[in-house]
């Protein structure tokens, strides 16, 4: 695989020192320099001005919430209503919380046995793939890739089908087995990548001692799987917490993930609930964001081997 | 090599339930997909009839179907162009060595952490169609920076809709691209950098023949990527636009026909998608599994 396709835990975009120390410079490289961190902190600006307007939008109470102002901080306390009584900006919260608190726990009981899961039987296979050759392996290996990079709209209408000729109901135990099934292409890819570069000579080691398939898995292998395990589950989580493809046909709103029930608070809102739209919005981001925060650096290794998976 | 079945039996047999699990989900399931698209299944009730490539032709032959194709079109180049672009430079920016580099990283990439569902409910404020007055979002924005030539009716626009539509798309995927190419960047050995710079070489030339050739693979890696995901767009359009026809692309109509039931014409739908998909991806795994077994 090309290194792009790599899950090395070192992201490979390690920190480099910063250039030339800056009492050395000519006036020349001092503008260029300036011109750098401007740049950077403009497009900083860009990337975050979506964020701005989902906090500031989602603190207005209803009444305040005017195209003409829509830029603006709020201009009152969240708590602070505009009448005597009336509706604040923390309703918004709350009347999102209460839209999406029981999808939550459903996601959550959807995304982390999906990550768990996938994890494990990718594990088992990247093992095999990596070390024991069996006739036309790499064939086989490409094959499972491919179930990758396919478009799921081109089994979705026989799945669609599928579901209904089994009876399987539009809940998340659905949702589950898919995820689990469509995981494991990227699990797998991820782990045999990983075990490719764990010496070879430790298996070897422990082949020689007499212990078989499985016992060096679980007794070598398996202990030195961590930093394999920490990608592929990120992976997974947020693929699965942030899936709306499968959720969409193959779930209902009452019975669904979080992308469901957000989808449908957000959906037909007028000016009025936008607030309450962009405080779901933010709650329903806010387990991936976290994943992001604490496991930032294995979130890129994440991203770079799964790059392919969306 | 050890030969023999002793020795191949065992790992084959550990694969086996996931190769018959993808066998059946991924395979089976695509060519039952080509099955329903070559019936004439067009309701609730069952097929009675093989009509060979006739949905394809209908569909090949129907506006609707072309215009969500020109769509994915547009869609796609302002994508691709958008992310390439903004990734690269951010890369480059970054790879010059700047002061509290994690810091940008992390905010250019964080939007990648968040769904499309999520993202799109603010980004469908931001693209408002309303002006003057009305304008909210970016409208709002070029009206307060005296820049109301600037405001447009976003995906509303007939053609140049999809353009638009492609922005949230670009401001959520850059950071991925960014990182590949810093990837990119720091995988170039200082010394090559330095020995092109002994030999007096100009800084555009330094990037001409040392760090844009190093460059190039991880720069088709990213185009394959982006390009893959644009033919997939699902669900940036449906909490934007919903399924509508202005915004219409494949995916989405796809959805509007299977949810209508009709089961050929979602599957013709869906096997153009993957026949599109596989030009794209099916050269690429060849090329990346031949050029491993090199290197092993």
């Amino acid at each position: 695989m090309t290194s792009t396709m790599s899950p090395q835990v070192s992201t490979g975009i390690e920190k480099k020192p910063a250039a030339a120390t800056p009492g050395s410079l000519t006036p020349r490289a001092r503008i260029g320099r300036t011109t750098k961190y401007v740049l950077l902190l403009l497009f900083v600006i860009v990337v975050l001005m979506p964020v701005y307007v989902l906090i500031v939008t989602s603190l207005k109470p209803p009444g305040d919430v005017n195209p003409a102002t829509s830029w603006g901080l709020p201009v009152r306390w969240p708590w602070e209503p505009i009448t005597p009584g009336g509706p604040t900006g923390l309703d918004n919260w709350s009347a999102a919380w209460t839209a999406l608190a029981p999808a939550l726990g459903r996601t959550f009981l959807l995304a982390i046995p999906a990550a768990l899961v996938s994890s494990f039987l990718g594990s088992l296979n990247g093992f095999v793939l990596s070390r024991w050759r069996f006739p036309h392996a790499n064939i086989v290996f490409t094959l499972i890739l491919f179930g990758m990079f396919i478009p799921y709209q081109a089994i979705m209408t026989p799945l669609v089908q599928m579901k209904t000729t089994l009876g399987m109901p539009s809940t998340i135990s659905t949702l589950l087995i898919v995820h689990i099934i469509y995981g494991l292409p990227i699990c797998t890819l991820i782990f045999r990548n990983y075990y490719v570069s764990i010496p070879g000579e430790l298996m070897e080691a422990s082949r020689v001692d007499g212990a078989g398939m499985l016992r060096t898995y679980a007794s070598i292998v398996l202990p030195l799987s961590l930093p394999g395990f920490v990608v592929t589950i990120i992976w997974q989580f947020t693929s699965a917490w942030n899936d709306f493809l499968f959720a969409m046909f193959l779930s209902d709103t009452a019975n669904g993930p979080v992308s469901l029930a957000l989808n449908n608070l957000a959906q037909g809102a007028q000016l009025a609930n936008y607030g309450a739209a962009m405080a779901g919005a933010l709650i329903a981001s806010l387990p991936t964001l976290l994943v992001y925060i604490i496991l930032g650096k294995y979130f890129i290794g994440g991203l770079m081997s799964g790059s392919v998976k969306s | 090599m050890r030969k023999g079945i002793k020795n191949w039996g065992p790992p084959l047999l550990l694969v086996s339930p996931t190769i018959v699990i993808l066998g059946i989900f991924v395979y089976g399931l695509i060519a039952a997909n080509i099955q329903v698209s070559m019936s004439n299944r067009h309701g609730l009730a069952p097929a009675t009839e093989f009509v060979g490539l006739d949905n394809y032709i209908e569909l090949l032959s129907e506006d609707r179907f072309l215009h969500s194709l020109l769509n994915l079109a547009v869609f796609t180049v302002v994508f691709i162009a958008g992310t390439m672009v903004f990734g690269f430079i951010w890369a480059w920016l970054l790879d010059k060595g700047v002061r509290a580099e994690g810091i940008f990283r992390s905010i250019y990439l964080f939007p990648m952490a968040i769904s499309f569902v999520a993202s799109g409910v603010v980004w469908r404020w931001l693209l408002n169609s309303a002006e003057g007055d009305r304008a909210s979002g970016l409208n709002r924005i070029f009206e307060t920076f005296g820049l109301g030539f600037l405001q447009n009716s976003w995906w509303n626009e007939p053609i140049w809709g999809m353009a638009a539509i492609a922005m949230p798309a670009i401001w959520q995927l850059s950071g991925y691209i960014m990182a590949l190419f810093l990837a990119g960047f720091r995988g170039i050995p200082d010394e090559l950098r330095e020995a092109a710079r002994m030999d007096g070489a100009s800084e555009w030339k330094l990037y001409r023949h040392v760090v844009f050739p190093q460059l190039s693979p991880i720069a088709l890696s990213a185009l394959i990527i982006v390009s893959h995901m644009s033919l997939k767009v699902f669900d940036l359009i449906m909490s934007i636009t919903k399924a509508i026809y202005q915004t219409e692309v494949p995916a989405t109509y796809m959805w509007v026909t299977l949810t209508s039931n009709d089961y050929a014409k979602s599957a013709a739908i869906a096997t153009v998608l993957l026949i599109l998909a596989s030009v794209l991806i099916v050269p690429y795994l060849i090329y990346t599994s031949r050029s491993e077994r090199g290197t092993r």
